[in-house]
């Protein structure tokens, strides 16, 4: 079921974000994705939500998915050991023509007793029973596991993926999107994007030619890559560089999409320090070959390109919206009139911030 | 007492040096060049065959490309296990009671896994890049790297690095000269490693032997190696290098010293080692104050005193069958710089059984200490350089790859400078002023010209280097290192696969 192998894919993304914190339901952002369509080919498309479960929002919500039941019931016993299940309850779901063969889909809310916590922080307890679920779990596969989000993803045309998970019944304040063109056939709807870690989550459009080192890089810090996927590898890096690291969000971006020696060397003597010494040190971070990225997390979005910027991104701005996507179109199909619309540098990072509080 | 053997070697000659009497204009020049004794004039130009060692300096210099050299027509009976080589051996130690002693790198076919490694290309899925249209960066940094880096705002509230790093070298291409001493090797090759290191802005190592004062203008530019004989080592050469290597083996001698006879130790060469003229230089087989690796800690950081922390500090060990294990004590002695030396390393001079049968090929130790550093979490703690016969770029792209920082080159400088590998450095009579220090010997390599010739190969590299990024879709050299996925096998077994973390060509990701 599972597939072992990577596979190089091209992709449509979108993502919206209300920065004042006022959540929009998922109908807005299939509509975008969906305008994409010839982007993907039918075989990957998710969406993540922020700001969905306000009541719940200091539990860890796992979204799960199960090759069958059996591998539930496995997982259920592993989850009582190591968490405090609050609810658990399946993913609400609507039959929907294109889309076949589901796996069972499920979420729970977890607390974690503070009994295991006594030489370990509750997020990287959180990190090692992902791995660990991954790795051990038989037909188990967490795709997010964030507090108030949640992706949502399979394997089919994004616009389908979305009304199937009835995304319009959920309302969020940042919402990305991902629709697939992988070059052969996964059939396994874990390796959809978008890829989810805490409250991280990523949409990708490219592929990491440093992949092989960027993956050895982060096994050195003890990540398994199990799912040996260029997106998985984005999300481990920015839980490395900012959660574990705690290096500023703009400073980790130039680690994965690094100035050139060329301009470093033009800078002024402080700055020219800071990024001669990121890219000495973070080398095995550099993030190289043609990507598109929008990072999804509780505080905001970011979107980034490659060094050389070969895969397309467009960003606008509304009031208090920021939106960014693959081609202008998918934003202007939502908002007809915008405030501003850019083609961001290659390798400078959008940043979208949550200024108030979530309503 | 031994008995006086015949004055007549049985031992046949290697090479048949053939002179076209018809095209010869008996200008001497041959005779001239011969450093060996093989060319001589007796009416006309009349080779010793047993003299030759196909250095090709007479036929460069024959204005009628009169000469020719060709393998001696001996036929020996045939047979594989008694091979020509055992029998002329054979018959040397019964004619010499010695040690057969040679010099350059491994000759013996032993595997090239160099050459049993392909590289990838990038082809629709992601775009290839083109390097004469973008930047294609090989900038390298060696030292020791902190695991993360700390920052602190400013009065202006602006970010600034925290952290303070350890002293690094910075390179503009990965590939750096080897440690061949003044002694092994002639002023002049001296100087033209110091200048084309300073242009192409990459490094020289002084070898065991000392820096001579003429060269400390360079000296920005150079490693100072530090060997068991402590030859030439005082406190202003260990300052003025740009870091200091502590020599522990070599790839063409693990676990043997090393000997200059007294006769090349002329006046220059007595200054810069320190040794009385004409005495040898032997340089024991450990250092005698390194039986363990707490004392090669205390070495490390007696350096590091001596250099008030400002330099990195290199070891260099020879890959032997333990050298993952051993690289990572090193690692965690505190060295900044972790050189290892594969057994087809070159040499000045060393026992043809030691460089032929000791050691292990420098992919394999390669692919082994960087992935034992990366299980130890210890990777980012030092550089690791690898060398061995590095041969050319692709030998660099492939040794990146699989997790080098750098790459070492000796022997391909020396044939950049001239030299045709004829292994004969240790006689003292290369003909190309490279391995020698009669006068008029070194005076045929001029620094300038010399100096020239290595830019003009690493200038090659670099642009081969930059074409293999491109077409690997990435556009900075760290993207390729310890990239082993872009690497497939060819021809190798499952276990050398599994050593080299390489999958075989075929598979796909």
């Amino acid at each position: 079921m599972r597939c072992n192998t990577r596979i190089p894919s091209g992709c449509a993304i979108s993502g919206m974000m209300c920065e004042s914190g006022d959540r929009v339901d998922g109908s807005a952002i299939i509509k975008s994705i969906a305008l994409m369509h010839d982007r993907s080919n039918g075989l990957g498309g998710g969406f993540a939500a922020y700001g969905i479960y306000p009541r719940r929002a200091d539990q860890y919500a796992f979204h799960m998915m199960f090759d069958d039941f059996a591998a539930k019931e496995n997982f259920d016993e592993y989850v009582k050991d190591h968490f405090i299940v609050e609810r658990d309850e399946v993913i609400p779901t609507s039959p929907f023509g294109n889309i076949t063969s589901p796996p069972v889909l499920w979420r729970y809310f977890l607390n974690v007793d503070e009994k295991k916590l006594e030489f370990v922080e509750d997020r990287e307890y959180v990190v090692n029973k992902v791995m660990e679920i991954n790795s051990n779990v038989p037909g188990a596969f967490v795709s997010s596991s964030g507090k108030n989000m949640g992706a949502f993803k399979g394997v089919g045309y994004p616009e389908d993926i979305g009304h199937f998970y009835k995304l319009e019944e959920y309302k969020g304040y940042i919402w990305t999107s991902h629709g697939r063109f992988p070059t052969n056939t996964p059939g396994w709807w874990g390796g959809a994007h978008p890829f989810g870690l805490l409250d991280w989550s990523i949409v990708h459009n490219g592929e990491i030619s440093s992949y092989g080192i960027n993956k050895r890089y982060l096994e050195m810090f003890g990540y398994k890559l199990e799912l040996r996927t260029d997106t998985e590898v984005v999300a481990y890096l920015f839980d490395l560089l900012v959660r574990r690291q705690n290096l500023p969000m703009e400073l980790a971006v130039k680690a994965l999409s690094a100035p050139f020696w060329d301009n470093i060397d033009r800078m002024e003597p402080h700055t020219k320090e800071l990024m001669t010494a990121i890219r000495m040190v973070y080398g095995g971070a550099l993030l190289n070959g043609p990507y598109s990225i929008i990072l999804g997390h509780s505080r905001g979005m970011m979107g980034l390109n490659d060094r050389i910027k070969l895969r397309p991104m467009t960003c606008g701005r509304k009031d208090d919206m920021l939106y960014m996507a693959s081609e202008e179109s998918a934003i202007r199909e939502i908002e007809p009139d915008l405030d501003t619309v850019w083609s961001p540098k290659a390798g400078e990072a959008v940043v979208g911030t949550l200024n108030g509080e979530v309503e | 007492m031994a008995t006086e053997l015949s004055p007549v070697s049985q031992i046949p000659p290697e090479f048949h040096v053939k002179v076209d009497h018809d095209q010869c204009r008996k200008c001497k020049r041959c005779v001239l060049n011969c450093s060996f004794g093989c060319m001589q004039f007796k009416d006309k130009v009349t080779p010793d065959h047993s003299k030759c060692v196909a250095c090709h300096r007479c036929t460069t210099f024959c204005p009628e490309n009169a000469i020719s050299i060709t393998d001696h027509p001996m036929v020996y009976k045939e047979n594989a296990n008694w091979t020509e080589r055992i029998r002329q051996n054979t018959l040397k130690q019964a004619e010499t009671g010695g040690i057969l002693l040679t010099g350059m790198g491994n000759p013996k076919p032993y595997p090239i896994l160099w050459d049993h490694l392909l590289i990838d290309a990038c082809q629709v899925t992601n775009p290839s890049i083109d390097p004469l249209r973008e930047p294609m960066e090989l900038r390298t940094f060696l030292g020791s790297k902190p695991d993360k880096l700390e920052f602190e705002r400013d009065e202006h509230n602006n970010v600034r690095l925290k952290t303070q790093l350890a002293p690094h070298i910075q390179l503009d291409i990965p590939v750096i000269f080897a440690a061949m001493s003044y002694g092994a090797v002639s002023h002049n090759v001296h100087k033209s490693l110091a200048i084309a290191a300073n242009k192409m802005g990459t490094l020289m190592n002084t070898g065991e032997g000392g820096l001579h004062e003429d060269l400390y203008p360079y000296s920005g530019r150079i490693m100072v190696q530090v060997a068991s004989g402590r030859f030439g080592v005082h406190s202003d050469y260990l300052k003025a290098g740009a870091a200091v290597e502590i020599k522990i083996g070599q790839g063409a001698k693990p676990g043997i010293g090393g000997h200059l006879p007294g006769e090349k130790v002329g006046l220059e060469i007595s200054k810069t080692r320190m040794i009385p003229v004409g005495t040898d230089a032997l340089s024991p087989a450990p250092h005698h104050d390194i039986y363990s690796i707490e004392d090669l800690s205390q070495l490390i950081f007696a350096i590091k005193e001596a250099t008030d922390y400002m330099k990195p500090v290199s070891v260099k060990i020879a890959a032997v069958h333990n050298v993952a294990a051993i690289a990572s004590g090193i690692v965690r002695a505190g060295a900044d710089i972790v050189t290892i030396d594969g057994f087809r390393g070159g040499t000045g001079a060393t026992p043809a059984i030691i460089r032929d049968n000791v050691g292990i090929p420098i992919e394999l130790a390669l692919a082994a200490v960087d992935q034992r550093l990366r299980d130890e979490g210890i990777r980012n703690q030092a550089s690791l350089v690898c060398a061995g016969s590095i041969r050319e770029a692709a030998d660099v792209a492939k040794a990146i790859a699989l997790g080098a920082d750098a790459c070492v080159i000796g022997t391909a400088a020396l044939i950049a400078l001239g030299c045709r590998v004829c292994q004969k450095c240790y006689t003292g009579n290369c003909a190309w002023g490279i391995a020698t220090q009669r006068p008029e010997l070194t005076r045929r390599l001029d620094p300038d010209v010399g100096s020239q010739r290595l830019c003009n190969l690493l200038t090659a590299w670099k642009h081969e280097l930059q074409e293999v990024l491109g077409s690997l879709g990435v556009n900075s050299i760290e993207s390729l290192r310890g990239s082993r996925e872009r690497l497939r096998g060819i021809g190798l077994d499952k276990e050398t696969l599994e050593i080299l973390g390489v999958k075989p060509a075929g598979v796909g990701m």
